[in-house]
């Protein structure tokens, strides 16, 4: 009992208010060595432990057997190394963890996640209440100075209590800190305490490792190279008090991605003033890197500049070579119209670095056997980064990953150490990797623990799964999907019943059947998200037995699905609707194509012929309803890549058509989708998942409504079924793909729908659909919005159970918050891999001249659209060491002036398409203005260009990303 | 600044204990000579004090007494010096009538009214330190002082408290942690596990509200170990003053 435990009590001295708290010390936390039996054994807690003889890698410096402790700054910046299989058994003292918590989540993640490896013996050691390593703060001592005291006191107990254990070779515990006065405290306590560098530097045949160490400078040492560059970060404390008194503004970093010296901070909070801060200018932008916390002051307003609409990369090699940044500084400030200037402002300190290792490649520095080298991250967003190797001969051409360590204001480029290695750069593995990792997407093989949650096979359907469900099998159920579908997710069934009416049920995966709440199966599917689909490779939600076999609606197999039916009469009115768990055996597997075979047929008069042209006719009623309401269609063009089958390269390029069945099936589960988030929200007012679409603010139609003016044709976007109306109009005989543009740059006018939870936020309209309510049901075994979705229906219904998690709203608004991100990421992931596979595919295609239309016109560059291809690419007019032709922009049309020749948008040119590969660190896809000829320029002029393909990949059913 | 964790990966709870144990507890009976009956418990940082007169005949307007039993009044107080911030609480605020209303409730349930009809039980009790679990404590402290005054009771009542951190439940809930969640307040007859009072506040889905339940149950009853303990103690000791 506790009784018997002494304890003291600590003070913590609040604002106004006195607060004593007890903290009880313990004499049965053990030691975690795993020889020890003076300790009490260990309870169930993470990892194994520190292992009796220590095993990993020799060191010249300690040759004995040891463990290693290292401190709270170590931690937080040493974390590659101590991630490296070869670091084992190592004391992670409680003091370190509080710590390293406060300071950075990543990090903590990583060694918690590091701790519980039970390969790695690393053991956390809760001093704060052990008996004899709890040390109270004294008088006049910082909290910082109290917590480098409690580990020395930790590591002098661990060194007397391992002697106790009667082994013949004592284990010794070796006390790793950066910081030198600790350092030098420990050794006068008498602890062996080395500095990392110094310790990594003595494991014998592990000289990789050094390369891994992150280079964060002792205070001293950054006076060598002198000029400061940057000005001074202000301290936490200072801004926290600037932000609350309003002289600086939080707010979020976001670099630009086509200008290296522009960046944007959106302020936090709901003010409607200044929420969009512009920075530009190296020392205005004061070291910050994308995505950081940010404090900016904003500037008087007589100095406030406008977005530039320059491109501008960061070629400088190597040097802090500041003069030139100054000259580029001085493009961005050309004389702009003053209705066109934004807030303006400098970044003054950091509140929070959002740091992540970067891939990207090597710049090998041209010195010969120089150790300093700089590092290009793929993401252009993130500046470049220093990095010391001794195997820059081997890095050159491969894809690596570097951590960034730190940012003096001497030096033109943060800081930073090599984590991996990924592979050869242009390989498609390597490169699949880097994009998969840019992204963020989770795309390890699934373990044996989530895998353990799978059903065993041989599978079969039981009595006890028929508890709740409908035997549905005697209907004629189908399923209609593009061709080489294996995860068949919906199906469908139209029957007509004896008063007359038509019965239509939309029959989907019953996935939440076989992912139970809580277990790791439904965790890992819940952090993945949504399936990925890459052009030639998917990254599934959940394991493939489940994806491609038990939750695919495959043909004449007896399936467990979830049913939605609706009774309707012949105008497509609902007149009744109910949802029920049921079983299904489905009659066929279509694909687009064969349905509307089937449809269009002359003889053919089977059931499943009759439903699909039942279903055909019902559906085209709902879209016309549907666009009478003011539903969007838009459209972006759909490419897809035909494959070599041996080689797997691109060998062709096609743009999707899309035949009248794809829409058939879309309206059913448009409808099937809106009546579900009606059902959940009526049950579940506070809890129901759902997905919106807000309407976009007025201004992001200008580009658009400029456009069509320019082609004197009238956009209205006052609603949607305004905009929807005046876009069916904007036809021109003399140019008929004009309706195709003006809805591609429609869709660049509109915001992101997104996941919300219905008890967080009031606004549930769906613009593009023009629906009140809308959510996702359609796709549990790609998307684990529908299984939420799911269960929260079954509950409705009275199918399933509920859980505690199911019902809390913060949790669902967190999980929407996950999802959200992780289908933008998805997202971007397919891009980029549509935009290597073009490059692969022009590689072998060699140069080309295809027609193009002009998307987006910008200060010294367009933005054309190749309609063969679905490619989007930028012209670039100038070009470093070459005369720049004379530009003249003019922002109201918006047209650009080449020496002699006027480009507006949607002008029709012809372009020169190549793959540049001669920069191997970024091949990019070269475009040149053919048509119309600009006077002085050659053909094939080397001018750059960078791809970015906006076309979405032959991905599987475009429709349910509404 | 992170939120403070509920509960480590290592099994320990912010203040060091672990999720199933106790605060320190500490009693003794018999504090006051003039009163019936009286105890002084304390449970971590909160410190009560409960006294008790009766049972005796009825005080004031003799209508409300009660033909077949006994009527138990109690009054609930906090002292001005009790929390951080010193304040005055008036007796009749709301907060301590509802509070003086469960007790009473409680004690009608455990003591045996029915041996004093028209007969009146007083039970005053006072947080002299706050620092969570006041109800609680004030129960185990008036269990005490009853027994001290010699009235029969059908068992000990023990109350405590219990949260969740996540899935995993606490007992004896600190104060630090009661930012964190739902609380349940057990008070209990531990002999008979008859529930005299239970008290939820903030939603809790019922499918972890037996795991609540149960840790509170497991918590009153170790409590009820140590009162019980206390309740011997002060018997030994009177027995030999008597002996004496
Ligand atoms: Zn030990």
């Amino acid at each position: 009992m506790l009784t018997s435990r002494m304890f003291l009590k600590r003070t913590r001295a609040g604002a106004v208010v006195k607060v004593v708290r007890e903290h009880y010390l313990r004499d049965d936390i053990p030691c975690g060595a795993a020889a020890c039996r003076l300790c009490p054994p260990r309870p169930a807690g993470p990892g194994l432990g520190l292992q009796a003889q220590p095993s990993g890698a020799a060191s010249s410096l300690c040759p004995g057997p040891h463990y290693l402790l290292p401190d709270t700054n170590l931690l937080l910046h040493q974390i590659d190394i101590l991630e490296d299989p070869v670091i084992k058994n190592v004391i992670v003292l409680q003091t370190v963890l509080q710590e390293v918590r406060n300071r950075s989540a990543p990090v903590y993640k990583r060694i918690r996640d590091v701790i519980a490896n039970p390969e790695k013996h690393f053991y956390s050691f809760t001093n704060e209440h052990h008996r004899e390593t709890y040390i109270q703060q004294e008088q006049g001592e910082t909290s910082n100075d109290r917590n480098d005291r409690a580990i020395r006191v930790a590591v002098k107990w661990y060194n007397e209590h391992l002697k106790e254990i009667e082994d013949e070779e004592k284990i010794q515990v070796i006390f790793l800190t950066n910081d030198r006065t600790n350092k030098e405290k420990a050794l006068e306590e008498g602890i062996t305490a080395y500095t990392c560098e110094e310790y990594i530097k003595s494991l014998i045949a592990n000289p990789d490792l050094v390369d891994r160490l992150a280079c964060v400078s002792d205070e001293g040492k950054e006076i060598e190279s002198g000029k400061i560059i940057f000005p001074e970060h202000i301290p936490l404390s200072k801004l926290q008090q600037g932000i609350k008194s309003g002289i600086y503004l939080q707010g979020t970093y976001r670099a630009s991605r086509d200008n290296y010296l522009e960046a944007t901070v959106w302020v936090h909070g709901d003010a409607e003033e200044n929420k969009e801060i512009i920075i530009q200018g190296l020392k205005h932008l004061n070291r910050a890197v994308h995505e950081d916390i940010v404090a900016v002051e904003l500037l008087a307003k007589d100095e406030w500049v406008a977005p530039s609409s320059v491109v501008l990369q960061d070629e400088g090699q190597n040097e802090d070579d500041i003069a030139n940044e100054e000259e580029k500084e001085n493009i961005l400030k050309t004389s702009v119209n003053k209705d066109m200037l934004r807030p303006t402002g400098k970044v003054v300190g950091i509140i929070k670095r959002n740091w992540r290792p970067f891939c990207g490649m090597l710049s090998k520095s041209q010195i010969k056997e120089a150790r300093r080298h700089l590092f290009t991250p793929a993401d252009r967003r993130i500046p470049r980064i220093r990095i010391e190797t001794r195997q820059a001969d081997t890095l050159e051409g491969q894809r690596i990953i570097v951590a960034i360590d730190g940012w003096p204001r001497n030096s033109r480029y943060p800081n930073g150490h090599f984590v991996k290695n990924l592979g050869t750069a242009g390989d498609k593995e390597t490169e699949t990797e880097v994009l998969l990792l840019e992204h963020d997407v989770p795309h390890q093989p699934f373990s044996q623990g989530v895998l353990s949650f799978l059903p065993k096979m041989p599978w079969s359907i039981t009595e006890q799964d028929m508890k709740y469900r409908e035997d549905l099998r005697n209907l004629c159920v189908c399923s209609v999907d593009p061709p080489g579908c294996t995860d068949i997710d919906d199906a469908l069934h139209c029957r007509e019943l004896e008063n007359g009416n038509i019965e239509v049920g939309v029959h989907i995966a019953d996935v939440s059947h076989f992912i139970r709440p809580g277990n790791a199966l439904d965790e890992e599917s819940a952090k993945r998200g949504t399936t990925v689909y890459l052009c030639e490779k998917r990254i599934d939600m959940v394991p493939e037995l489940l994806s491609s076999n038990l939750c695919s609606l495959r043909s004449n197999v007896d399936r467990l699905a979830f049913s939605c039916i609706w009774e309707m009469n012949h105008k497509a009115e609902i007149l009744k609707t109910r949802f029920t768990k049921s079983i299904i055996n489905s009659k066929a597997s279509l694909t687009y194509a064969e349905a509307q075979m089937r449809i269009d047929s002359a003889t053919m008069n089977d059931d499943i012929t009759t439903s699909l042209r039942r279903l055909n006719k019902l559906a085209k009623i709902l879209k016309k309803k549907r666009i009478d309401n003011g539903a969007l269609t838009l459209s972006s063009p759909e490419v897809r890549f035909h494959m070599d089958s041996e080689t797997h390269d691109p060998i062709d390029l096609q743009t999707k058509e899309l035949k009248e069945t794809n829409s058939m099936v879309e309206e059913f589960m448009l409808l099937a989708n809106v009546s579900v988030a009606q059902k959940i929200y009526d049950e579940f007012p506070e809890f129901a998942l759902l997905r919106k679409h807000p309407a976009p603010p007025p201004s992001n139609y200008d580009i658009l409504v400029k456009a069509a003016k320019s082609k004197n044709l009238e956009v209205k976007t006052d609603s949607a079924k305004a905009l929807a109306e005046s876009l069916d109009k904007a036809e021109s005989p003399a140019f008929p793909y004009l309706n195709t543009l003006l809805r591609i740059l429609t869709t660049r006018c509109m915001m992101q729908a997104v996941y919300f939870c219905s008890g967080m936020d009031n606004d549930f309209h769906h613009y593009g659909l023009a629906s009140p309510i809308y959510t996702h049901f359609t796709s549990p075994i790609r998307r684990y919005a529908d299984i939420i979705v799911h269960r929260l229906l079954a509950v409705a219904v009275g199918a399933d159970s509920t859980y505690p998690e199911l019902t809390d709203k913060h949790k669902l608004a967190d999980m929407c918050k996950n999802l959200n991100y992780r289908h933008k990421m998805a997202q971007y992931a397919q891009r980029a891999s549509v935009a290597f596979h073009t490059q692969l595919f022009f590689k072998s295609k060699g140069v080309v001249n295809e027609d193009a239309y002009i998307l987006f016109v910008r200060k010294n560059a367009v933005v054309v659209l190749i309609p063969k291809y679905g490619l989007e690419g930028t012209v670039f007019f100038e070009e470093k060491g070459k005369p720049t032709p004379k530009l003249d922009y003019n922002n109201e049309v918006p047209s650009l002036t080449v020496e002699d020749t006027t480009l507006h948008v949607f002008d029709k040119v012809k372009v020169n398409i190549m793959l540049d590969a001669s920069n191997i660190q970024h091949q990019k896809i070269r475009m040149v203005l053919v048509e119309p000829k600009i006077l002085g320029s050659d053909v094939p002029a080397n001018l750059p260009t960078e791809i970015s393909s906006k076309n979405e990949p032959e991905k599987k059913k475009k429709k349910l990303q509404k | 600044m992170a939120a403070p964790e509920l509960l480590s990966d290592e099994g320990y709870r912010a203040d060091g204990r672990r999720p199933a144990e106790l605060r320190k507890v500490r009693a003794r009976m018999g504090v006051f000579a003039q009163a019936d009956g009286s105890a002084y418990i304390e449970q971590g940082n909160t410190k009560a004090l409960a006294v008790v007169y009766g049972p005796h005949e009825m005080r004031g307007s003799r209508s409300k007494a009660l033909p077949d039993r006994a009527l138990v009044n109690c009054q609930y107080s906090m002292a001005t010096f009790s929390t951080g911030e010193r304040r005055r609480r008036p007796h009749g605020d709301r907060q301590a009538g509802e509070l003086a209303l469960h007790l009473k409730q409680t004690f009608e349930a455990a003591i045996l009214t029915h041996l004093y009809p028209r007969s009146q039980i007083d039970i005053y009790v006072q947080i002299l330190q706050a620092d969570g679990g006041n109800y609680c404590a004030c129960v185990n402290a008036a269990t005490l002082a009853v027994m001290d005054a010699g009235i029969p009771m059908r068992d000990y009542v023990c109350a405590c408290s219990a949260g969740l951190a996540e899935d995993t439940p606490l007992a004896d809930r600190s104060p630090e942690e009661a930012a964190g969640g739902p609380r349940l307040v057990l008070a209990l007859l531990p002999a008979s596990g008859q529930i005299a009072l239970l008290q939820l506040s903030a939603r809790l889905h019922q499918e972890r509200l037996e795991a609540a339940l149960e840790a509170a149950g497991q918590a009153c009853r170790a409590l009820h170990a140590v009162l019980d303990r206390v309740v011997r103690d002060r018997l030994r000791e009177v027995t030999a003053l008597l002996g004496d």
